[in-house]
């Protein structure tokens, strides 16, 4: 590495995001640069490609007033690094990781390469505990465990926003300790952010989070490494001061537009929709960062939030993204219709790693029995609306009618809460065993006896 | 030694000058860290190189050092509840030198430095010939390795060491070749992308038993033989070849996560120790080794880690054991081909991917078979690959390409998923080719109507599947009854029979007996249920035979129990029987 740093002024096409730099002597690959604009403006870069002495650089805060004479390059040296401390919890950066409140300079600990280093398999601790988020969607049937990263698959239009801020708010470890929690917006707008900004300010846990906001008229190329900042800061206060932390990416689909910009910028063969064929590998170098590491106290829990285009879960960006995070909570248009919220439709959803942080002394003994049943009654019970819809009501006997009446009993009580209802574990498991007090004893076949016996509601309620 | 300088750096592809005279896949050290790559193009004194390691920060100019041999794997004791990255660097080793993440230019030892009890069984003066074995070393509870001649070596055997313990370093052997006395140790090295040479191929006539009774009676993989697994997210790919991990009756599993989540390779390792395999009462890590290049490890390694396990895998086949490797997924690793062939500026071929996928998917799927060893013994080599569509959609290229291979087709199911039907497989979609060849077997060793058997029950499914349609469009009531008895059954077979629960204690394995016994029981009730329909007796009752759950629970009860549980179910069908059928005679 050398002390001196070149300044080249030699720059041949400017293209998108994407800059081409001649003549250039030494320069590393991924190293980061600072572009000077003619005005003297300042950008920071990132270079993608060199072949002898052509540099390819993609600028993040894009290339607008960038000139082929009169700009300056200066190649630094070194990859992004962002320098960390403690002090950073309570206080909103830029996508770049800048501070963007008022407050006082970061003083580092440490400066850390965004890029983040992959976690050695074997040091892995597997997930197991439990997490309350206090929504009975989440916690009875499709459990969120610490070190897990499970995103919302959302649509345009659907309270997406509401439930993660309700998450955050509430979610909480039965053993008693706190969340930290790290919030990403890549590309949302101002009003959004404003929204997570005041949840956080009422609910009196600003001081505990670290905000990195890239917002909708912030350069889309930034985005790129706003997730990778702000899990940089999530590493060191998770394994370096014990922290236990989740984190918001909102919103994935964003981020993965950007990645699709910068690859048509550099004339990538493009894969499906035109998004570049390494995009499951770029998304894995991201929602790969959750997770518990052996001999350390903290974790990292995702919960990355992503809306589907058209609501198309076979769309690129969430099936990537559920062939890599542990499972999927998915909002459904069709409850939010009804005017269900939290408009969860479990059937679809799926916690990956739910069976090894519910039971006894997680969470309770007759819970994977419980949500097993629930599954299959709800199932059930959708089964016969279709096909009433067929054959109309009376067709339907005693025993199926009953199964219609639970779907809809489901979904309006267990399902539905208020935007302020944090409900136990207990309450839910509790709540759940009430609704299959709506089934005849003999239908629960899901269930152990012995949990039957116990937990089965022996005055029918109806 | 060859010698170049670095000009271009795009990802993990990196090109060097001066390197004429290097050879095609040759490793080489890139750059001042020493980085791991390997060369995949050569034009003129450019070389081009993947490396396995992340780029950044690569200079322009650095040097690039060849070493002269290609990448190789380490081939010896120590392999055994081992778990390596894609180049076979021991993940332990490397956590406990450098902590809980992975660095960069990092040189482990392959093999643990350790020393073991080897027995010799030539004695000095003895022919060598390629692949003989020249001594054991008990090297788990249940693997004795095997200690090979290396396939290229033979002449006479000058000296042997006699019985005793010695280092992994030590030469335990000297050999007199053509050209001159070669050294032997207990490992030996060898090109991962070149398939181990064996004496003869055979057909494939005895099933690989994995105790998921869709599979063994269903679609049944042969020792020896291939299948795909292709399934959407969530479809249970993972759960499937876990469960084949665990239960197969393989004596060496090779297992590699390849692009997949690191937390499912920390669960196989927190889980495997834990479990016993049912035929030797031995933790299954007794004979399992593990191969990790997560989706956020380097790209290029995952490339390589689908060979670096079939080489693995291949040593133990020549050792005479049956070995069984679960890639997990083929997909990623077609990704990363993908993905280094977009690097390289190739003409792409369909969906991106370049246009040798195809090739190289059958060249990796070829490496299995059951063989004749170069020493006279028999092995085998099993090779399951779980594949990733995107969307979903069976039509893309990796799936449609593995199809050509492959000899069983394990179709994953989403729909099957969203009803909770695991292992969401579907009968219908699936297929094996192995069926006329293992049924000797079957016969021979189990019963003689397994074949019978399971065609009857394919055929109740597939009536099934047609009168499905008419009950769509008029409801069930509107069926003649025995049709409807068909339908009850079909339901059974599916729900009883074809459903199994991985995570239950009993359920998760079923033996080859107790999977006859239980669609046997099916198939009686059936029989039974159709007389009783022609003497008179409703559906609805039939449906309410004690006998029924009965044959519900039949899954959950232990190999122990068995006989006296399926001794009263009997028993209790046909009293019933009897009721019934007389109280519509009288």
């Amino acid at each position: 590495m050398s002390d001196v740093q070149k300044e080249y002024s030699s720059i041949r096409e400017v293209s998108g995001p994407i800059i081409i730099v001649d003549g250039v002597e030494g320069v590393g690959y991924s190293e980061v640069v600072e572009v000077t604009l003619p005005d003297g403006t300042k950008r920071r870069g990132q270079v993608l490609e060199v072949d002898r002495d052509v540099a390819v650089i993609q600028v993040f805060e894009g290339t607008s007033g960038t000139t082929t004479e009169g700009t300056s390059v200066r190649f630094t040296g070194h990859t992004l690094k962002l320098p960390v401390s403690e002090d950073m919890l309570g206080r909103v950066f830029n996508g770049m990781g800048e501070p963007i409140d008022d407050g006082p300079d970061i003083i580092p600990d440490k400066e850390m390469d965004i890029n983040g280093l992959p976690i050695n398999p074997s040091a892995r601790e597997y997930p197991r505990e439990f997490i309350q988020t206090g929504l009975s969607a989440i916690d009875g049937m499709n459990t969120l465990v610490r070190g897990q990263k499970l995103p919302i698959f959302s649509g345009s239009g659907l309270p997406h926003n509401e439930i993660a801020a309700q998450i955050t708010r509430q979610t909480k470890v039965l053993t008693g300790e706190e969340f930290g929690i790290v919030f990403v917006a890549m590309g949302i707008t101002y009003g959004e952010a404003n929204f997570f900004t005041e949840n956080f300010r009422k609910s009196g846990a600003l001081e505990k989070v670290v905000m990195f906001l890239n917002l909708a008229d912030d350069p889309a190329i930034e985005r790129i490494i706003t997730p990778r900042v702000a899990l940089t800061a999530a590493e060191y206060l998770a394994f370096e001061k014990d922290m236990h932390l989740l984190v918001i990416l909102t919103d994935m689909t964003n981020y993965c537009e950007a990645l699709r910009e910068i690859s048509a910028a550099r004339e990538e063969v493009p894969g499906r929709r035109g998004y570049p064929g390494y995009m499951y590998t770029d998304l894995a170098s991201i929602y790969e960062r959750a997770g518990r590491i052996e001999d350390r106290e903290g974790s990292i829990t995702q919960m990355p939030i992503l809306t589907m285009p058209d609501d198309d879960m076979n769309h690129p960006i969430p099936d990537l993204s559920g062939y890599i995070t542990e499972g999927q909570i998915i909002v459904s248009r069709e409850l939010n219709r009804k005017n269900i919220y939290p408009p969860i439709d479990v059937s679809p959803s799926l916690s990956r790693l739910m069976k090894d942080g519910i039971g006894e002394g997680l969470t309770r003994e007759d819970h994977d029995g419980l949500q097993n049943q629930l599954f299959g009654a709800y199932a059930k019970g959708k089964e016969m609306r279709d096909l009433v819809a067929v054959v109309g009501e009376d067709a339907l006997s005693d025993l199926d009618k009953q199964y219609l009446h639970f779907a809809e009993e489901f979904e309006s009580n267990f399902i539905r809460q208020k935007r302020d209802e944090d409900r136990s574990i207990e309450e839910t498991l509790d709540l759940g065993w009430k609704m299959l007090g709506m089934l005849p004893e003999g239908e629960l076949k899901r269930i152990d006896q012995e949990y039957i016996e116990k937990y089965y509601p022996k005055e029918q309620s109806e | 030694m060859i010698e170049g300088k670095i000009v271009k750096i795009s990802g993990p592809v990196v090109v060097a000058e001066g390197m004429k005279g290097a050879k095609m896949y040759e490793v080489i050290k890139v750059g001042d860290t020493q980085l791991i790559g390997e060369i995949i193009g050569l034009e003129e004194d450019l070389a081009t190189m993947q490396v396995y390691e992340e780029t950044a920060g690569l200079k322009i100019g650095e040097k690039v050092i060849a070493t002269g041999r290609p990448l190789s794997v380490k081939l010896g004791p120590g392999l055994i509840k081992n778990i390596y990255d894609g180049v076979q660097r021991p993940l332990r080793v490397m956590k406990d030198e450098q902590g809980s993440f992975i660095l960069r230019g990092v040189s482990v030892k392959e093999l643990p430095e350790k020393s073991w009890e080897f027995v010799p069984r030539v004695k000095a003066g003895a022919a060598v010939e390629p692949g003989m074995v020249l001594g054991t070393v008990k090297e788990s509870e249940v693997v004795e390795h095997r200690i090979l001649v290396p396939p290229n070596v033979s002449g006479d055997l000058k000296h042997i060491v006699l019985k005793g313990t010695y280092d992994i370093e030590d030469d335990i052997a000297t050999v007199k070749t053509a050209d001159g006395d070669v050294g032997l140790k207990m490992y030996h090295a060898w090109p991962v992308r070149e398939p181990r040479p064996y004496a003869k191929k055979h057909p494939s006539t005895i099933p690989l038993i994995t105790g998921q009774r869709v599979l063994d009676t269903f679609f049944p993989i042969a020792k020896g033989g291939t299948a795909g697994i292709p399934g959407g997210f969530g479809t249970g790919k993972t759960v499937t070849q876990h469960q084949l991990a665990k239960w197969a009756d393989a004596e060496i599993v090779v297992y590699v996560g390849c692009g997949e989540r690191g937390n499912e390779m920390t669960q196989v390792l927190k889980e495997f120790p834990e479990l016993l395999d049912p035929r030797t009462g031995k933790p299954i890590t007794e004979r399992t080794v593990l191969i990790a290049n997560t989706s956020n490890m380097p790209v290029a390694a995952r490339e390589a880690s689908i060979y670096t396990g079939v080489t693995i895998a291949e040593y133990f086949r020549d050792m005479g054991y049956n070995v069984a490797l679960m890639a997990d997924s083929t997909s990623r690793w077609a990704e990363a081909l993908r993905e280094i062939s977009g690097r390289l500026e190739e003409m792409p071929g369909e969906a991106g991917f370049p246009a040798y996928l195809a090739s190289k998917l059958s060249g990796f799927y070829e490496r299995s078979g059951r063989v004749d060893t170069l020493a006279n013994d028999t092995g085998s080599l099993s090779i399951i690959g779980a594949v990733s569509p995107p969307g979903g959609d069976f039509s893309e290229p990796v799936t449609q390409n593995t199809l050509r291979v492959v000899k069983v087709f394990w179709a994953l199911d989403k729909k099957l998923k969203d009803q909770r039907h695991f292992p969401s497989i579907n009968w219908l979609t699936s297929y094996s080719l192995y069926l006329d060849e293992i049924e000797d077997w079957w016969k021979d060793n189990v019963s003689e109507k397994w074949k019978m058997r399971r065609d009857e029950a394919m055929s109740i499914l597939q009536e099934e599947n047609e009168l499905q349609e008419i009950v769509q469009l008029i409801g069930p009531d509107a069926l003649p009854e025995r049709q409807r008895v068909t339908l009850l059954c079909a339901q059974m077979i599916r729900e009883d029979f074809l459903q199994q629960n991985a995570f239950h204690d009993v359920d998760s394995f079923c033996s080859e007996n107790k999977q006859v016994v239980m669609l046997k029981s099916i198939l009686d009730f059936y029989d039974t249920a159709l007389k009783l329909i022609d003497s008179g007796v409703s559906v609805a009752e039939i449906r309410d035979m004690p006998t029924v759950q009965k044959i519900g629970r039949l899954k959950y009860v232990s190999e122990k129990e068995l006989e006296s549980y399926i001794k009263g179910l009997t028993d209790e069908m046909y009293d019933e029987y009897d009721r019934l059928a007389r109280s519509y005679a009288g």
